[in-house]
């Protein structure tokens, strides 16, 4: 059996900066497998511009943003191993993956990463009535087509759920000459960054159908059209508000689950919050020396924030190899209040150090709210925002000096308090 | 003419209204900082996008992804995609090369933003 120090499932964002983060600590018998081709993940595909701002002050596209990873894993001759599928990881960390060139292999790591990533939300999880024809794609899917595969999936198009890849590929489509019919979301607000709507639908005219959903399916040898109806407050569509259009291709962005099945397979918790593992501020799982980081730990809104988790949870898998990340000690679970969905960490140890981190996602839209960490009933921040929504992740640094009585707290609570009406 | 456009600053999205007479930008209304006032005055006067597309690449169906080096005037939009949409490159070609300069009489260079070998 081969052995390593740190293995690192998953070549995408995550996977390379946790590498990166490893190596930078010290570590220096690393392994990174990935099933694709390329190093890279889905940055490969998002050919758009907009990321790295935080880390790198500058405006790149998806390949050039991934592309400073890969070289900072060349020059530092991190091995890694493509085309290799990882079909299970066990508690005392043997994963054993499969590939042409090596066949069956397991390898016994002394720190594992989970970095998979998550995967779309597929028309079954839905319920949406209607035929099971071809054209209908999610969003990842068709921007995978047109962007690495020079293929168009459709040239009338309409787009459900206005998550930003639905916005994104509205642009796309429409710059490879298809016609945008609408962009229909279930909720009276878009996930979506402003800039995406105003530079991807408002530019070009396309119309954003807020508390709409598509209600009906058409087309038996291929899509023909679909049926839009409004929803009531209750989500349910409205009985006389229908309305046809005719498309030949329908793209989903109707959210992200992470991929976890070899999280489970090892044993290691998962939140129902977050659909991610269950971690410490040190990104450690329930089972030892396994850590988790970026869209498989929770659905990130900024790859910049998800290369700065791994990069962390690189740095604290090597201090694990090395016996240096504290063990063993209490855990303070960390608790949800109002407004407060998907929080990582879900516990925070009694001998954190140097300072915890916390990100959340807002459960709607709030004005002028607070944001508002208690520990043992006594508040220990209090931040003043603007506006907080769902699709922008609040994040939190609070340093260990004011988390005093950590190791006696029962608990931490994060909650969202907004002002009297 | 009057303007309404949604400031892209911040998850806000002021609706921000405005009058222009193709001079000069007044009445600016409805922001509530100064990053928003001075979007509304550029997004009126000079909006501006970075495209990004795809070009052939001889030899495979693969496309290659480039971008517009800076941001070009968004009336032009289309007529660089269909100009970029014409290219074929011949590799190798790396993040950063030319693969097509001054794009539409824009000033602005079209460029590679992944390698291929």
């Amino acid at each position: 059996m081969r052995n390593t120090d740190i293995l690192i499932i998953g070549g995408g964002p995550a996977g390379l900066a946790a590498a990166v983060g490893a190596y930078e600590a010290g570590a220096r018998d690393i392994l990174i497998l990935d099933r694709e081709e390329r190093l890279g993940g889905i940055l490969k595909q998002c050919i758009h511009n907009g990321f790295g701002l935080h880390t790198f002050k500058e405006e790149l596209t998806g390949p050039e943003y991934a592309q400073r990873f890969i070289e900072k894993v060349l020059a530092y001759q991190i091995p890694y191993q493509t085309e290799t599928m990882v079909l299970d990881v066990s508690a005392d960390k043997v994963v054993t993956c499969v590939s042409r060139k090596n066949g069956l292999e397991q390898i016994q790591a002394k720190a594992v990463i989970l970095c998979m990533g998550c995967r779309e939300r597929p028309r079954g999880s839905l319920g949406t009535p209607g035929e099971r024809c071809p054209g209908i794609f999610t969003a990842g899917t068709a921007q995978k087509f047109t962007n690495l595969e020079g293929l168009m999936p459709g040239k009338e198009v309409v787009i459900l759920g206005s998550g930003d890849i639905g916005l994104i590929m509205a642009r796309r489509m429409t710059f490879l000459g298809a016609k945008v019919h609408a962009c229909v979301e279930l909720m009276p607000y878009s996930s979506g960054l402003k800039r995406n709507i105003v530079q991807c639908l408002d530019d070009f005219g396309i119309p954003l159908l807020l508390s709409h959903t598509v209600v009906d399916i058409h087309g038996r040898e291929h899509l023909e059209g679909v049926t839009v109806a409004e929803v009531g407050p209750d989500l349910k569509p409205i009985p006389g508000t229908e309305k046809y259009f005719p498309c030949d291709t329908l793209l989903l962005s109707v959210g992200l689950i992470p991929e976890n099945e070899l999280s489970e397979m090892a044993g290691v918790k998962i939140a129902p919050s977050t659909s991610g593992a269950e971690v410490d501020e040190q990104l450690q799982t329930s089972v030892p020396g396994i850590f988790s980081a970026g869209n498989v730990l929770h659905v990130h809104d900024l790859v910049d924030f998800v290369s700065e988790e791994a990069m962390k949870a690189g740095a604290n898998a090597y201090r694990y190899v090395q016996g240096q990340l504290p063990q063993g000690g209490r855990k303070v679970p960390v608790q949800m209040g109002f407004g407060v969905g998907g929080i990582v960490p879900q516990f925070v140890s009694e001998n954190a150090e140097d300072k915890v981190s916390f990100m959340f996602r807002p459960r709607n839209v709030y004005r002028n709210a607070k944001v508002i960490v208690e520990m043992n009933r006594e508040q220990v921040l209090s931040k003043k925002t603007m506006i907080l929504a769902p699709g922008e992740m609040v994040n939190l640094s609070i340093p260990v000096e004011k988390l005093k009585g950590l190791d006696k707290a029962d608990s931490i609570l994060v909650r969202i308090e907004v002002p009297e009406a | 003419m009057k303007y309404e456009l949604t400031c892209i600053n911040c998850p806000m999205g002021c609706r921000i209204t405005a009058d222009y007479d193709g001079k000069e930008v007044t009445n600016i209304q409805g922001f509530t900082c100064a990053r928003g006032k001075a979007y509304a005055q550029t997004e009126i006067t000079d909006p501006t996008r970075m495209v990004t597309a795809l070009v052939g690449v001889e030899g495979t169906h693969v496309p290659l992804s480039v971008k517009t080096q800076t941001p070009i005037r968004k009336p032009l939009i289309f007529d660089a995609l269909s100009e970029i949409r014409k290219t074929v490159v011949v590799p190798p070609v790396h993040i950063g090369d030319v693969v097509i300069s001054d794009v539409c009489g824009s000033g602005v260079n079209v460029i590679a933003t992944e390698n291929i070998e």
